[in-house]
């Protein structure tokens, strides 16, 4: 099980490689971001957005993630308070999301 | 270790590259083109973790009207960024069409209508307001608009929530 400090991650704490990533390591990345103790509700968006991305090679739009995750966008928001888009990102291992909406 | 914190100052920062906590959007134009930057904007300030004001004033505030949000249209007449002849734009039709080609495009970039992108800022907790002065000039009531804004309120009162963030014009 590879520790946060032992992973190789970008300026603004994205991993550098997705495959990197494990559960216990969202969970170190969730603590650091400030969000959780890790829910079942956050699960249910964090392995949407790192299946998004390995099917697609990109993160879903913040629409996207309110329609298909199964979490609605008032409690994304409530999960993920500091953004949900780019935090859930970042504690589901995956790149910071390119797009702007 | 490293820590990560969401709008943590780059180290050295001084005031003036500090991050933006609190951002306050007017929306004066009742156009397709002259909403959607505004709610783009709002829409990521919140994404980002930063608290955002929506404040609707003059024909902006077609975007929260009921009657009136699903038919905003791209100004075909007076827009040279679009490209298209004077007179061309002026056609009758000529302003749907636009407006028609445009959303297929937006619907690719996963855009919302302005309706649904209405419904999703205001879900993710950025605070929309109707201006009292525009209201009271085209004799508007609340119930001319959707359920989802916070209120009508003065100038003043946006002078105040805006207090200790940005403001933006557009």
């Amino acid at each position: 099980m590879p520790a946060l400090t032992a992973v190789a991650r970008t300026a603004e704490g994205f991993l550098e490689r997705a495959s990197d990533w494990d559960r216990d390591l969202a969970a170190e990345l969730a603590a650091e971001s400030g969000v959780g103790p890790l829910t079942d509700r956050h699960w249910l968006v964090l392995d949407y957005m790192r299946n998004t991305y390995l099917v697609k090679g990109d993160g879903p739009t913040i629409r996207t993630l309110g329609k298909e995750s199964g979490v609605d966008i008032k409690e994304l928001y409530q999960l993920f308070p500091k953004g949900p888009a780019k935090l859930a990102a970042r504690i589901a291992g995956i790149p910071k999301p390119h797009g702007c909406i | 270790m490293t820590t990560f914190t969401q709008n943590a100052a780059a180290p050295g920062a001084t005031a003036a590259n500090e991050a933006i906590t609190k951002v306050s959007i007017i929306v004066s134009k009742g156009s397709l083109e002259g909403i959607y930057p505004a709610l783009i904007l709002a829409n990521g300030a919140r994404m980002e973790g930063i608290e955002a004001n929506v404040f609707f004033t003059f024909f902006g505030m077609d975007a929260i009207n009921k009657a009136r949000h699903e038919h905003i249209k791209v100004a075909t007449v007076g827009n040279p960024g679009l490209h298209l002849a004077t007179w061309l734009g002026g056609f009758p039709g000529m302003s749907a069409i636009v407006t028609a080609q445009m959303a297929k495009s937006m619907e690719k970039l996963d855009i919302p209508p302005i309706p649904e992108f209405i419904e999703l800022i205001a879900d993710s907790g950025a605070k929309l307001y109707a201006c009292k002065a525009t209201v009271d000039m085209f004799e508007l009531k609340r119930e001319d608009f959707i359920d989802s804004i916070e209120g009508i309120i003065t100038v003043g009162d946006f002078y105040q929530m805006a207090g200790g963030g940005q403001i933006i014009f557009t």
